[in-house]
């Protein structure tokens, strides 16, 4: 076994290769991992040491965070995978969602500029239940069916969602001084 | 099973050879240093028995500089040269802290840092703070007799890069080698977790003299991890004391204080302050200079309701920490009670009453940020023994990013990553044959620039010419394990790079330190060659050490040719430090971890191995 820095992920944390995350598992390893490589076991080596648990660490915390949360462990998959998700320049999204994303977004426009924090908290909760069915279609679709074209479609709408539940948050914040 | 008995790379293989490390809480009222001592933290007293410096500064006529209980004795008759709360400007300018107006220094409000002049000439915040931390290492040196081989210094969690490089220029000033800096509320955190043997989610309120945290960390199986934190890095006790002090002018209906007065009348405020928390009322009474006499009583309950708002402005903290970290207030397991200030019966009636539970006050809120960073620090100088095999798993508590078109922010690394983290993000040239390209990088958690805490400014010059949108730069944060942050540029395509230690806007460049640590010898009259003699030995020593253990057990990844390297790199070394030229044992210093750098590699990829294996290990056991 070979072990170097381009090495991916799920191999570094001991996990198979799917979307469906055992989360106790990866923060065991997680765990164990860093009880190798993080900085504070090495603060009384030489500097070339040191150096070199912060790259490591670094990449474990990396690796974690990639795993971890289900739209980076999705887009992670895809470029294992070798599937362009486009997503910088691919935006060509289905007219029906793009609708629903445009009433989502006067909601909470309104909400915010209305300082109703009760109105922006509903919507946060019904956009929370809907990332949820988004998410376990992506798992079908990346576990099941092997559809990674597909795949890539559900990854950018998971992002709209994310932008989206991101800024009621920092509308959320913002109310609250 | 031989793959779990692989010794942490942390742990110490020859336990009689205990290197002196300090944990030291540098704080806005009083500092402490402590120990680790036969395995029990301990805080180290003066020759008085007083383990609490109280954290005053004076800068006297003659020359001497008094810390602590003396120059707070006088702070009064001479306000202007005695420093109190000196936290409260470090890595800070003028505009940036509270009530000035009503302090007694003479302040000067030069690029970055604000600066005190004083009797003995302009001092920043950084060299006062060394003075507090000097006291504090000869304390340790002469109760444990001997140089220290390093130091924890604690900061509040909320402290920005500024605030956290300015404590470290601090501690280098004072003649320290920082192992770690450590976040105050995780420090609490360890003493806790470890003296109780906790497991679950608790919550540290941490509320010192001029600085409030709010911590929630995950405790499992000697994991500790931070799941998110929050505060104000500019609310205090102190904050307390000064409404008051502003309460007992408006009552007792008297003129403008003069500076004297002013200071001794705060002290009565305090006093009265810490009386409250075991009296009902307090009496306030004081002749002044100018012949008026205040004489009041202040109740709990008066104090209690004119400083309920600063009460509240500590849980809006508390509900962003939880809502970072996903949990509600029922989540919480047990909250942690850290800081003088917290002894105040109206703070901890809040505190129950948000999470619904008693705090914890079974640790005393003074000491127990100092003992977990000396617990932190023998554990760092590879005191580690067997059973306090645990790890600190912490955040940075503020985002970081870039200023963007239109004075917006882009954010790089979110607030509450765990670290060490790096982050990348690529930018292009805006204009056809733009060469080069400016960056501001600011942290805080608003959208707008003006909004943030400029960090650092830099530019990546010689781009090749390209039409706009072509070229593709990529800058990467990296954050480490100190929350200090390093930012560099690179345009893909040609290579061309430029990086910065994060330091100019508000620290103190490498060149202000080595000439404050120059004027602190001729000062002093401190012997500094001898020092750095006996400091680049020590270093040597450790180095030869540390890799002649990694030779007993990781020989074998070593064939004989490059063992024969490494031997000789080891004698080499040995050789120069038995002579008394301190830059040339630095040097070679260098030049030994150069011959060993490949070996390190080996090491670090073997114990992550024996990681996966060990892992592989424990699933069969299922």
């Amino acid at each position: 076994m070979s072990i170097d820095l381009t090495q991916d992920y799920f191999s570094l944390f001991g996990l198979p290769r799917r979307y469906a995350l055992d989360e106790p598992a990866l923060e065991a390893a997680w765990h164990r991992l860093q009880s190798q490589v993080h900085p504070d076991r090495y603060a009384h080596l030489p500097d070339a040491d040191k150096r070199r648990a912060m790259q490591w660490a670094t990449r474990v915390n990396e690796g974690f965070r990639t795993l971890k949360k289900p739209l980076a462990r999705a887009q992670y998959l895809l470029v294992l995978a070798g599937v362009d998700a486009a997503i910088e320049t691919n935006t060509a999204m289905s007219p029906e969602f793009l609708m629903e994303q445009m009433e989502w977004r006067e909601a909470v426009e309104e909400a915010r500029a209305a300082g109703e924090v009760e109105a922006l908290e509903q919507l946060h909760m019904r956009l929370l239940h809907h990332a949820r069915e988004v998410r376990a279609e992506l798992g079908r679709q990346l576990d099941v069916d092997n559809a990674y074209t597909e795949a890539a479609d559900t990854v950018r709408r998971l992002m709209f969602i994310e932008k989206l539940q991101h800024e009621i948050d920092e509308a959320l914040l913002a109310l609250e001084g | 099973m031989a793959l779990l008995q692989i010794a942490e790379p942390g742990m110490s293989t020859e336990p009689h050879k205990h290197r002196l490390a300090v944990g030291i809480d540098l704080g806005t009222t009083n500092s402490l240093v402590a120990t680790v001592r036969n395995g029990i933290a301990v805080c180290l007293p003066d020759e008085s028995g007083r383990t609490m410096l109280p954290s005053v500064v004076r800068y006297c006529a003659d020359g001497r500089i008094e810390v602590g209980q003396a120059a707070a004795k006088v702070q009064a008759t001479d306000p202007r040269n005695t420093i109190v709360s000196v936290k409260r400007f470090m890595g800070r300018g003028l505009k940036d802290v509270a009530h000035v107006e009503m302090m007694p220094y003479d302040f000067e409000d030069g690029a970055g840092m604000v600066r005190l002049r004083t009797v003995q000439g302009v001092k920043s915040p950084v060299e006062v703070s060394a003075e507090i931390l000097r006291v504090l290492r000869n304390r340790a040196e002469a109760s444990l007799g001997g140089p220290l081989t390093g130091a924890v210094i604690t900061v509040p969690a909320y402290f920005d890069d500024a605030q956290r490089q300015a404590t470290k220029d601090a501690a280098k000033l004072a003649g320290l080698d920082v192992l770690r800096l450590l976040n105050e509320p995780t420090a609490a955190a360890v003493a806790y977790g470890l003296d109780n043997a906790a497991e679950g989610v608790y919550a540290v309120y941490d509320l010192g003299g001029g600085t409030f945290d709010l911590s929630i960390l995950k405790l499992s199986r000697g994991v500790f991890e931070v799941l998110s934190t929050n505060g104000d890095a500019a609310l205090g006790g102190d904050d307390f004391d000064h409404r008051l002090f502003c309460s007992i002018l408006e009552r007792a209906d008297i003129d403008p204080p003069s500076l004297e007065d002013a200071r001794r009348l705060q002290m009565k405020a305090r006093e009265a302050k810490e009386l409250l928390t075991s009296c009902e009322e307090a009496p306030v009474h004081l002749v002044l200079g100018s012949g008026e006499e205040v004489d009041l009583v202040i109740t709990r309950d008066e104090f209690a309701e004119m400083t309920r708002h600063l009460v509240q402005k500590t849980l809006t903290p508390v509900r962003k920490a939880l809502r970072d970290a996903g949990l509600t207030p029922e989540e919480i397991k047990g909250v942690v009670m850290v800081g003088g200030a917290t002894r105040m019966p109206h703070i901890q009636r809040a505190v129950a009453n948000f999470f619904g539970q008693e705090p914890l006050t079974n640790l005393d809120p003074d000491k127990v940020v100092a003992l977990g960073a000396a617990m932190q620090a023998n554990a760092l100088a590879g005191n580690r023994a067997e059973q306090d095999d645990w790890l600190l798993l912490d955040v940075i508590p503020l985002s970081l990013g870039l200023e963007t078109m239109g004075g917006l922010v882009e954010k790089v690394v979110p607030r509450n990553s765990t670290l060490p983290i790096a982050r990348a993000q690529e930018f292009t040239t805006f204009k056809d044959g733009q060469t080069a390209m400016a960056f501001h990088v600011v942290q805080g958690e608003r959208e707008l620039v003006a909004d943030c805490r400029s960090l650092a400014r830099f530019e990546l010059r010689g781009i090749p010419p390209m039409v706009a949108g072509a070229a593709r730069i990529r800058v990467t944060f990296q954050v480490d394990a100190d929350g200090l942050l390093s930012v560099s540029a690179r345009e893909m395509s040609s290579g061309v790079e430029a990086s910065v230690l994060v330091k100019p806007s508000y620290g103190l460049s490498d060149d202000e330190i080595a000439e404050m640590l120059k004027s602190g010898v001729e000062h002093a009259g401190d012997d500094m060659a001898l020092r750095a003699l006996r400091e680049q030995q020590v270093e040597a020593e450790r180095v030869i050490e540390a890799t002649e253990q990694a030779l007993t057990k990781d020989g074998h990844l070593l064939d004989a040719g490059e063992r024969a390297a490494v031997d000789a790199a080891i004698s080499r070394l040995r050789a120069l430090r038995e002579g008394d030229d301190h830059r040339a044992i630095k040097a070679g210093i260098d030049a030994f971890a150069r011959a060993t750098d490949e070996f390190a590699a080996r090491r670090m990829d073997n114990s992550i191995r024996s990681a996966l294996a060990g892992h592989k290990v424990d699933e069969l056991e299922l």
